[in-house]
This record gives structure tokens, C-alpha cells and sequence, in this order.
């Protein structure tokens, strides 16, 4: 079986392994607001700073997760080129001032509020992107569910994604063998045919490939209630781990941060920090 | 005596969908501790009887019911699929399918988590669940990393957890191997003995559940009880015949012989079979006849040509080493070997989907290497164990059709091929039909018609009968027959004992990543250390020459295959 995971767990020993799903879930979460509120680039340079740390700490490689930051560039990448086309002189409206550095065409001048803009944005999502990713690479799937589920989600909604991670390599294996027999029958989806065609194409491999996994679901929640799934309102963990000494300092950590986050960003009644004034 | 912990009492049920009942009026009683198989095709209502037993029907599956079902003594259908679960404990045939949890431990703490057993009790019974079914090194194991018997263990285990009253299997074998389903047999019948529980087996592989005792065989037919007997009593009728159900095969060939197969004899177990001596005499004679008339058949030219592949998905582990072998123009032959051993892989090196790492496939004479996977194609057809892996058309003639319109060929041409592949197929009569209508066996046919439409000159099929009844079985058997015999070369992975032993004269043994035999497939199954390795069981024909004084084993497995060629077929 070839080697086609994407984004999965990745077993390790390190501290950011050693905490408990909750921990990481928790963390994940207020991180992401922290960075999302914020637009003060002394905070995001901070932020930047400790999920670099924090991703060394964890000893996940680059080369780990190169897809999917691969993937995010690109995201990033056409979201700051989006961004541009709609809006050039959003940076301006924000910061109250306009520096041009050069004009390229029309409207579309490069300014240096713009470009600053720009930077807070791209750092935000960069510090959002390796914690996120952590939290995915270093949380061990038979967790996921227990963890949702002790911050309050309805274990129902904890337990379908904790079972599509379960099916994750199942299903990529069965994608893999069906497209092979059906290359075998002269459907190409190597990228000579038009695109048209190659749509089609997929279709060919798609539709069987949903039968045999509704086929799944079926077997799957049978037997799920021949053991007495949904039978009461909550129900215990075999996998869940006791929260240690490590996990409270880590949440008492991010929480801290986020209130310093929102002091800082909102003291001067603004969300942007303006270095031009 | 006690009371039934089962009992259906003049008992029909219709599935929603359905315009015809599934069970009709079953009066069936299970007494507690009890181990009664449960045998019948596909169709005749026996899974229906076990989703009626646990729960499913009708609680996932909707239908009407008359009569009653009472399970420990509540009437099933005013109780709920989680009481139920408490009474009876059900392992579904679908090993992958039914594993719920991540690891093996969490999947034994299923039921336990959802009935909010504290985690350190659970922990403890999940440690005492899996020592009992001998799984509990392996708590820390996900599913991938399991083979088959370990699965079956896992779910075994996972229904053990709640101390439940009936143990429920439902095609238990349908997955596994020879060796994987025998030690399956041997665990139930352990566990049956430890816990004291009622065991219901519903199989159609009578002579693998036969292998441990069991106390009476009900035997369904289009949704009636067609028998309810002791195992000895109804190996001794013609009653399984009658309704597609294989007997076992040392009791068919004692009947070629011209034994009379009576309770006497004691049939339900080839090791306690009481022969007397006119008996033996009978087999023996048998043999000398039939093997006067063992004939081999010539071969033909070279067609197919592995020369010393190795081959690895990752650059540090090899999983083929070392793998020749020569197939000729118009052979059948079996690619057996366990799980993991290496079979799918050479299929794929065959048809392109892999590369070898080093040496080299020729096709009469000429290197494969440069072909593409739709080059090769056009030569050597593959198909997949599950013809709903492959089936992408609606229509049957569009299926069948589709690699011709991709290569584009002119309509008149496509139309005058997909008749004439219909046609041999059988399926020319149902062109207009959609895929939807066909049953199992039919749809299979569509997926070798598929294949069959480029005309390649080898056909690669993966596990053909997997989880097909007697007839079904023989149906697509005798298909893939006809099609050898009009001058395709068949190869064929299978864990199939009678398959490789009725249909295929060669074998070739894969094991741990190299080739370990390549001879007849009676020599194969009469070769105690090839058994091992291959993950197959040694044929109660074995058994049966040694135990009539026939000192070469081999040769009777032989003459029965020619004589079932030559006289039944």
C-alpha cells in the first residue's frame, strides 16, 4: 500500500504528546481567537514566536506536514491576491495615512499602508496554521472524540468525526484499488484528456467508491447499536487520559495569553495597532 | 427442562420493501447453552432469522410481523435493539466493517462506554475479556495491524464484555481463510464451553463449522424450516442437496464409492467416522478404478513469463523476493497464500499498476516494462474481488461497453463486440437492464464481461466466489470454466480450498513475500508444510484415503476431482 496520508496522527514522544486531547483542544481554540481578534503586529510577532516553539517542542518535521502547508500557502497566497484586487486601498482606510510606493495600473497603486495590512493578515494566519496542524498531527484519534466531548459537545457529534478519522486510511485504500482497475479499463485521469473528460471520468471512480462506503455506514452503525451506542445520554471513555500538572499549566498558559491578547489589542479602543500615526 | 431462551412461535416477518414475507411461520426454540448452525443460500431467510434474534429487525430494519419472538422471555418486538443487546451478543460476518473503535482495547469498551462503566472497571474487564479469547497482548493494536482471526477475536471479545446469554454469528467465515476459519470454529467452541452461552451459527460452509460438534442443524428454505435435526441425521439424508447446501466433501466422495452415508456411520466428523470393513473395500476398489483413468494435460505455449521480480512499496522493505514463474496459453491456475503473502501484489505488477524494483514480466517473449497500465489492458484483464468496486454505469450494456468507448472504437464495431461479449456471458438477454436488477452473482458476470470486451488474452480475478452459497458458487465457477475451455487463460487469487482443488490443476503457493511452491493444487493441499505456510487446511479427502488404507493421499484427492469432472459436470 503506497504511502497517500495526508494529514493524520503522527506518534511521537514529546510534551505537546503528553497532553491530554482536552488540553490541546483547548489551547487550539483560544489560540484561534486570540489571532483572529487581534490585528496588533507586537502581539502576532509574540504569537508568531511562541507556535514556533511550540511546533519545535513537538518534534513534528516539516516534512511531515508538507502538504498541507503547502495547501495553506497556496490558500494564503490567493487570499492576500483576493484581498488586493477587491480592496487596494483598504490599508489605507484603516491607518489614515497614504505613502505610494509605486502605481501598476489604474486604482491599483502599492502603498505602504496596504502592504502593512497585508503583513497582519499573513502573520494571523501563520500563527493560527502550525497549532492548528499540531493539534491534528499530535492528539491521538482514539482521544478526539473523548476530548470533544469533555468540553461539551454531544459525544454523537464527537464519535462521527472520531469514526472518519477510522475510516480515513480505509477509504484511500479503496480509492486507490478502484482507480487502478479502472485505469485497467482505459479511464485516464493522468491530466492528457480535457478537463471535461477527465470529470467524467472521476465520476467512474467516485460512484462505486460511494456505494461501497454507504455499504460501510451501514455495517458500521449496525453495529455500533448492536453494542448500545445512543443508548443513554452520556457515556465514559476508555481512552480518555487524567489531566496533569503539564495540562493545567498549559491551559492556564494560552489563557493568559488571550487576555493579555485582548488588553493589549483593545487599551488604545482600536484593533489595529498603527505604526504610522 | 427448561425454559427456551429463543423462541419463535408460528412466527412470519415481511421487510418493508419487500412483497413477499421473508420468514413464514417459524416455530423455532432455543434452549439455553445450546450450539445449533443455522445453514441455508443466500435468500432463504436465514440472516433475517439472526436480525430478528438481536434486534436489527425491526429496529433498523422496518417490516410486519405476525406471530411471536420471545428472547429470555420478553417478547422482542415491544423490547428495544440495547435490551436486547444485553441477551444476546451479535458478531456480524463484515470483520473490517464492525470495528467501531480505534484500537483493539476501545473497541472491546464499546458496549461497556456506552453503558457509562467507569473507566478503571473498564479497564479491568476489557484486560479479563480479551485473556479469555487470547487477544490481550495486542490492546494497543489498530485494525490495520491486525490479520483476519485477530479480527474476529476483537469482535468476539467485544460481545463477550456484557456476559450475554446468546452468542450470535452471522457468516462468520465469510472472510476469512482456511486455517484463519478452522482456529474461528475452535474459539467459538472454547468460549461456548467457558461462558456456557447458547451459540448460534448461521453458515452455509458446512463442513468448516462441522469441524467442533454442534448439537442440531436448522436447515432454511425460501424462508420456511425445510429441517430441524441432529447434525448425524441430516448428513445422512439428501435433504442439504435438495437446497444448495455443499456436504462436506469425504461424505461426497464416500457416496461416489457407493457407501450408503446412514447415522450409523457416524458422518458429522471425518476423524470419528465409523467405516466398516466392506466400506473401505468399496473406497479402495473406487480408487483403483479411477485412477487408471488420471489423465494430464499437455500445455501449451508460453504465455506469461515472471522472471526474478523483486518488489517493494517502500524502498526498506521488499514485499516480493525473488518471484519466477511460467503461465501457459489456456491454464487455470490458483494463487493461494495468507493474507499479506503477496498475491494481490503480483496481480498488480501483472496488469502495471506497480512497478517492479527489479526484474521483469514478458508476454509471449516481450518485455511488459514500457507498457502502460491501459497498454497492458488490452491483454491482460483484472478483476476486483467485489464487482461493486468496479461497477460505474447504470446500465449493463454501458458497462460493459465503457473501455471501448474510451479507447474509441467506431459504434459499430463497440455494438458488435458488446453483443458478442454478452453473449458469452450469458447476460445478452438482460442488455437492456440496469446494473440494479442483477443479484450478486450476476453482477460479477458484468464485471468479467467488462473484461472481457477488450479481449485479453489472461484474465486476473481476485478471489471470484468470496461469500457466495453452493450455487452461486458453482454458477460463477462453471462461467469461468466455459471461458477457460473457449482458450482464455485464467489466473485466480482465492483462499478457496474447492475451488483450487475442482477447477484449477496448478497452484502456486506465495509465502511471506516469495514463492514457495508451484505444482498441482492436490499436491499443494497434501502437503502438510504448504498447508501451513499457505494458511489452508489439509482436505477431509486427506483424511479420509489415509483412514481407508489409500497411502497416497494425493492421488485419491485426484481421482475424485477427475471422476466429479467427468461423471458430474
Amino acid at each position: 500500500m503506497a504511502r497517500i496520508a495526508i494529514l493524520s496522527y503522527i506518534k511521537r514522544n514529546s510534551p505537546v504528546h503528553e497532553l491530554t486531547g482536552t488540553t490541546k483542544l483547548i489551547f487550539f481554540i483560544a489560540w484561534s481567537v486570540a489571532s483572529m481578534v487581534t490585528y496588533d503586529t507586537r502581539v502576532l510577532v509574540c504569537m508568531l514566536l511562541i507556535s514556533a516553539v511550540v511546533f519545535k517542542v513537538s518534534k513534528i518535521k516539516i516534512r511531515d506536514i508538507r502538504i498541507v502547508l503547502g495547501l495553506a500557502a497556496v490558500f494564503l497566497l490567493m487570499n492576500n491576491l483576493f484581498v488586493y484586487l477587491f480592496a487596494p486601498e483598504y490599508g489605507v482606510e484603516l491607518y489614515g495615512s497614504r505613502d505610494v510606493l509605486f502605481t501598476i495600473a489604474g486604482p491599483y497603486t502599492i502603498t505602504l499602508q496596504q502592504l502593512f495590512y497585508h503583513l497582519n493578515m499573513t502573520m494571523k494566519v501563520i500563527c493560527v496554521v502550525p497549532v492548528a496542524l499540531l493539534f491534528i498531527a499530535c492528539t491521538d484519534p482514539s482521544e478526539f472524540a473523548a476530548s470533544l466531548a469533555s468540553i461539551g459537545v454531544s459525544y454523537r457529534i464527537g464519535y462521527s468525526v472520531s469514526l472518519a478519522l477510522r475510516y480515513i486510511p480505509d477509504v484511500q485504500r479503496e480509492y486507490h484499488n478502484i482507480s487502478q482497475a479502472q485505469q485497467a479499463r482505459g479511464i485516464d485521469l493522468s491530466g492528457k484528456d480535457k478537463l471535461f473528460t477527465r470529470l467524467k471520468n472521476s465520476v467512474a471512480i467516485l460512484l462505486p467508491l460511494i456505494l461501497s462506503s454507504l455499504n460501510r455506514i451501514e455495517t458500521v452503525s449496525n453495529a455500533m447499536e448492536l453494542r448500545g451506542f445512543g443508548k443513554k445520554k452520556k457515556r465514559t471513555w476508555y481512552a480518555r487520559r487524567q489531566m496533569k500538572r503539564n495540562d493545567w499549566l498549559t491551559i492556564g498558559f494560552v489563557l493568559t495569553i488571550l487576555v493579555v491578547d485582548l488588553v493589549v489589542t483593545f487599551w488604545d479602543g482600536s484593533r489595529y495597532f498603527n505604526p504610522f500615526v | 427442562m427448561t425454559s427456551p431462551v429463543i423462541s419463535f412461535q408460528d412466527y412470519s416477518f415481511q421487510y418493508m420493501a419487500q412483497a413477499e414475507p421473508t420468514l413464514k411461520h417459524i416455530n423455532l426454540d432455543i434452549y439455553p447453552g445450546e450450539k445449533v448452525l443455522i445453514a441455508g443460500t443466500s435468500g432463504s431467510g436465514k440472516s433475517t432469522i439472526g436480525n430478528c434474534i438481536n434486534g436489527l429487525i425491526p429496529f433498523a430494519y422496518p417490516g410486519k410481523s405476525t406471530g411471536k419472538l420471545l428472547v429470555d422471555g420478553a417478547e422482542a418486538d415491544k423490547s428495544s435493539i440495547f435490551e436486547l443487546s444485553h441477551t444476546v451478543g451479535t458478531v456480524l460476518q463484515d470483520t473490517d466493517g464492525q470495528f467501531i473503535g480505534l484500537t483493539v482495547g476501545e473497541d472491546i469498551a464499546f458496549a461497556p462506554e456506552n453503558d457509562c462503566v467507569p473507566q478503571e472497571e473498564m479497564k479491568q474487564l476489557v484486560d479479563k475479556v480479551a485473556g479469555l479469547v487470547d487477544i490481550d497482548h495486542h490492546l494497543e493494536y489498530a485494525p490495520q495491524e491486525l490479520s483476519g482471526g485477530q479480527k474476529q477475536r476483537v469482535s468476539l471479545a467485544g460481545v463477550m464484555v456484557e456476559e450475554v446469554k446468546v452468542l450470535l454469528f452471522d457468516e462468520p467465515l465469510a472472510n476469512l481463510d482456511p486455517a484463519a476459519g478452522r482456529s474461528t470454529i475452535e474459539l467459538i467452541d472454547m468460549v461456548h464451553e467457558r461462558t456456557g452461552a447458547a451459540v448460534l451459527i448461521i453458515e452455509h460452509r458446512l463442513e468448516d463449522v462441522l469441524w467442533r460438534s454442534m448439537d442440531r442443524i436448522i436447515l432454511m428454505n425460501e424462508g420456511e424450516i425445510a429441517a430441524d435435526m441432529p447434525v448425524e441425521e441430516l448428513l445422512a439424508g439428501n435433504l442439504l442437496l435438495q437446497h444448495g447446501i455443499r456436504e462436506p466433501l469425504y461424505l461426497t466422495a464416500l457416496r461416489y464409492a457407493g457407501v450408503e452415508i446412514c447415522k450409523e456411520l457416524h458422518p458429522e466428523h471425518v476423524d470419528h467416522l465409523v467405516l466398516e470393513p466392506e466400506d473401505k473395500a468399496k473406497v479402495q476398489n473406487w480408487y483403483q478404478v479411477q485412477k487408471a483413468e488420471i489423465r494430464t494435460r499437455t500445455h501449451g505455449e508460453e504465455l506469461l513469463r515472471v522472471e526474478n521480480l523483486d518488489f517493494g512499496y517502500t524502498p526498506d522493505k521488499y514485499n516480493l523476493q525473488g518471484i519466477n514463474f511460467t503461465i501457459h496459453k489456456g491454464e487455470m491456475v490458483s494463487i493461494v497464500g495468507r493474507n499479506g503473502a503477496g498475491k494481490s501484489t503480483m496481480a498488480k505488477l501483472i496488469c502495471g499498476f506497480e512497478k517492479p524494483v527489479s526484474g521483469a514480466i514478458y508476454m509471449e517473449g516481450r518485455n511488459l516494462e514500457k507498457d502502460t497500465i491501459k497498454e497492458r489492458a488490452a491483454r491482460i484483464g483484472y478483476v476486483m474481488q467485489n464487482p461493486n468496486q468496479m461497477i460505474s454505469k447504470p446500465m449493463i450494456w454501458d458497462e460493459v461497453e465503457m473501455a471501448l468507448v474510451q479507447s474509441g472504437m467506431p459504434k459499430e464495431e463497440r455494438t458488435k463486440r458488446v453483443e458478442e461479449t454478452l453473449k458469452v456471458c450469458g447476460l445478452y438477454a438482460f442488455r437492456n437492464w440496469p446494473v440494479s436488477a442483477l443479484s450478486f452473482g450476476q453482477k460479477k458476470r458484468v464485471t468479467i464481461a467488462s473484461i472481457l470486451v477488450q479481449r485479453p488474452q489472461v484474465i486476473i480475478l481476485d478471489e471470484p466466489t468470496a461469500g457466495q452459497d453452493y450455487r452461486h458458487y458453482t454458477e460463477i465457477m462453471d462461467f469461468l470454466k466455459a471461458l477457460n475451455e473457449k482458450g482464455y487463460t485464467i489466473l485466480m487469487i482465492t483462499h478457496d480450498m474447492h475451488l483450487m482443488l475442482e477447477y484449477t490443476e496448478r497452484a502456486i503457493v506465495f509465502s511471506e513475500g516469495s514463492l514457495l511452491a508451484d505444482t498441482t493444487a492436490a499436491h499443494v493441499l497434501n502437503d502438510p508444510e504448504l498447508v501451513k505456510a499457505a494458511s489452508l487446511k489439509e482436505t477431509s479427502l486427506y483424511t479420509l484415503s489415509l483412514a481407508c488404507g489409500i497411502k497416497e493421499p494425493q492421488v485419491f484427492t485426484e481421482c475424485f476431482i477427475g471422476y466429479e469432472n467427468k461423471e458430474v459436470r
